[in-house]
């Protein structure tokens, strides 16, 4: 991994200041469209996958650590898992071919909601533009949760509640559904940047920022993405896939690969800033060799 | 749930809930059935040509409440309520609801014994809610007789067809009680659940009942057996839990594996011989305590824990 991946987060708000401080005023600016991902951006996480027991640049809580200390990968081969689509926060992460459509009321000519679909899984949000309040606490959670959407100056401002409970990174560490999910989208002609702030009370301990881009593709077409589980292992009915805490022997393999120190392998909010790194050198804790 | 503090004063510390404060929320669930939030339990409301079926009918306090809001959907009578399981925040309003309905009678029936065997709405549960109902709780008022099951069934499964649809009634044996069920209605695809499974919160097992941490993992992977997602692993068939909000099947995955990895550890630990407080001590739920634990009121973190070591301790 290269070395600036470790630092995930500070860049993207100093992105997001930077970008705001140039907004025009006025001129909301469309999303609509067919939209390539690029994956300039934590490429290695996002592609290939993250490694196991690698949290760096996570504000994560001690019981998030702990969550994704006992992950098993094998939990993915279960039927009832197979299908599951990236939820809201993640999916812009993955193999992201992106479309977005509006949805105009036919006698008011007004923006009822922008939609969205995203190629892996082919998973669709819709973004209440009209006003309309979140649902009640009792309401169903969903893998894209409720947003509603506004426009501040030209960059579109999402809110999304009521998400089921998913992922921060691909390797266990949970989001909960408690968690608020605020996105900036904003496009500069024919590029389309998302900003991604997650708020989660349960698992973060502070808000965890990643941004995302693509670039206009109007011939873009984007298959279908069925999918039909099957029994890939024979297990007795109910078994999961996990580690018993302090077992997992592959946690080690992540911070020796790249020779990092291993406690900054653990994530933790003070590893998103590149303070940490001089408190390492500090502390003499140089990594091991490789 | 939080019926183990009314049926069990004493044993729990948590303050009675303010009856007066509570409200009913209606939530359309899909095809025949809504659901309604918080009166204590959640309970499902079935409606159609035929009348009204209830699985659970919450606090005997929010009764009115509850049959005020049935009234906002239709004008039918209630036919049948199905109770979960014995616990007071869903058997409580059994005697005022079932008063304010009436069964379908006929033939030798009436004929016989007269129009009185068509008042009031039929009670079904498993027997061993009848069991356990009848039965004098020390320290509490005896429950009254019409607010008991008329109908009760011994086996697995007990089977309606009501409103132009199968409802099956399925028992499963020592999980949150020793008398749960769960009410699938199959043209609806709606699962009501009871206290098998409760989203935000460790399950309650009731070992003095007769429940089983084992019971409870077996009830949720038989809810994901009987349930289908719809595309993307959502939706299709919805869930009523016993608390808490409406669900599909990917919640349940979620809690599924959540108690199974739970019960892992604690049986990893009970193979090792730690004692019930070096188990405690292990913290086997600290992941998972700021979605599901509590360090105060009448269900802990640490009462849990302790169930499910005296469950896997059980002899077999």
């Amino acid at each position: 991994m290269h070395p600036n991946h470790r630092v995930r987060g500070t860049g993207g708000w100093l992105l997001l200041a930077a970008v705001t401080a140039c907004l025009p005023a006025v001129a909301q600016r469309d999303p609509s469209g067919e939209w390539a991902p690029r994956f300039h951006e934590d490429q290695p996480e996002r592609i290939p996958g993250p490694e196991i027991g690698d949290y760096l640049g996570l504000p994560i809580t001690d019981a998030a650590r702990l969550r994704g200390d006992s992950w098993d990968a094998s939990l993915l081969t279960l039927p009832e898992h197979q299908c599951k689509p990236h939820p809201a926060d993640y999916g812009p992460r993955g193999p992201a071919n992106l479309r977005i459509w509006q949805e105009i009321d036919k006698a008011t000519q007004q923006l009822i909601a922008y939609h969205t679909h995203i190629s892996w899984q082919a998973p669709e949000r819709t973004i209440w533009m009209d006003g309309r309040p979140h649902p009640p606490e009792y309401a169903a959670h969903t893998w894209q949760g409720f947003s509603t959407g506004k426009w501040e100056g030209d960059m579109l401002t999402v809110t999304t509640t009521h998400l089921k409970i998913g992922w921060i990174r691909r390797n266990g560490i949970p989001r909960s559904d408690r968690a608020t999910l605020i996105e900036h989208w904003i496009r500069h002609e024919n590029y389309l940047t998302l900003v991604s702030i997650v708020h989660d009370p349960v698992y973060l301990t502070e808000p965890f920022l990643r941004t995302t881009d693509w670039v206009m593709d109007a011939d873009q077409q984007i298959a279908p993405y069925p999918c039909e589980s099957v029994e890939e292992v024979e297990r007795p009915v109910g078994a999961v896939p996990h580690h018993l805490p302090g077992t997992n022997t592959f946690l080690s393999e992540f911070p020796a690969r790249y020779g990092l120190a291993p406690q900054a392998a653990r994530g933790g909010a003070e590893t998103m800033y590149p303070e940490y790194q001089l408190k390492l050198k500090a502390a003499g804790k140089s990594a091991p060799a490789r | 749930m939080a019926g183990l503090l009314l049926a069990a004063a004493g044993a729990f510390a948590q303050p009675a809930p303010n009856f007066d404060q509570m409200e009913v929320h209606v939530l359309p669930v899909q095809g025949n059935v809504s659901m309604l939030v918080g009166v204590g339990g959640n309970i499902a409301v079935q409606v159609g040509k035929d009348g009204v079926l209830l699985v659970d009918t919450g606090y005997a306090q929010t009764a009115d409440k509850v049959y005020a809001a049935i009234r906002k959907i239709t004008d039918k009578p209630i036919r049948y309520i199905i109770d979960t399981h014995v616990h007071p925040d869903h058997t409580g309003g059994n005697e005022k609801l079932a008063k304010l309905g009436s069964t379908i009678t006929g033939g030798n029936v009436v004929g016989d014994i007269g129009q009185s065997a068509g008042q009031g709405a039929a009670v079904i549960a498993h027997e061993n809610v009848l069991a356990r109902m009848s039965a004098a709780s020390p320290g509490q008022p005896a429950i009254p007789f019409d607010a008991l099951p008329t109908d009760t069934f011994a086996g697995a499964i007990k089977n309606l067809y009501f409103n132009e649809e199968a409802v099956r009634i399925l028992h499963v044996a020592a999980a949150h009680t020793d008398g749960d069920s769960m009410v699938y209605f199959r043209r609806s695809d709606v699962l009501a659940t009871g206290d098998l499974f409760t989203p935000g919160n460790y399950p309650i097992i009731d070992l003095a009942r007769g429940g089983n941490v084992q019971g409870i993992i077996a009830a949720l992977n038989q809810i994901i057996g009987l349930s289908v997602p719809a595309e993307k692993q959502e939706g299709g068939t919805y869930i009523i839990p016993g608390h808490g909000r409406l669900c599909d099947q990917a919640d349940v995955v979620e809690y599924r594996d959540m108690l199974t990895i739970i019960r892992d550890r604690v049986q990893a630990s009970l193979q090792k011989g730690m004692t019930l407080e070096q188990v405690k001590a292990s913290k086997p739920t600290f992941d998972y305590d700021p979605l599901y634990g509590a360090s105060t009121g009448f269900w802990t973190t640490d009462q849990f824990v302790e169930a499910v070591y005296k469950s896997l301790s059980l002899k077999k």
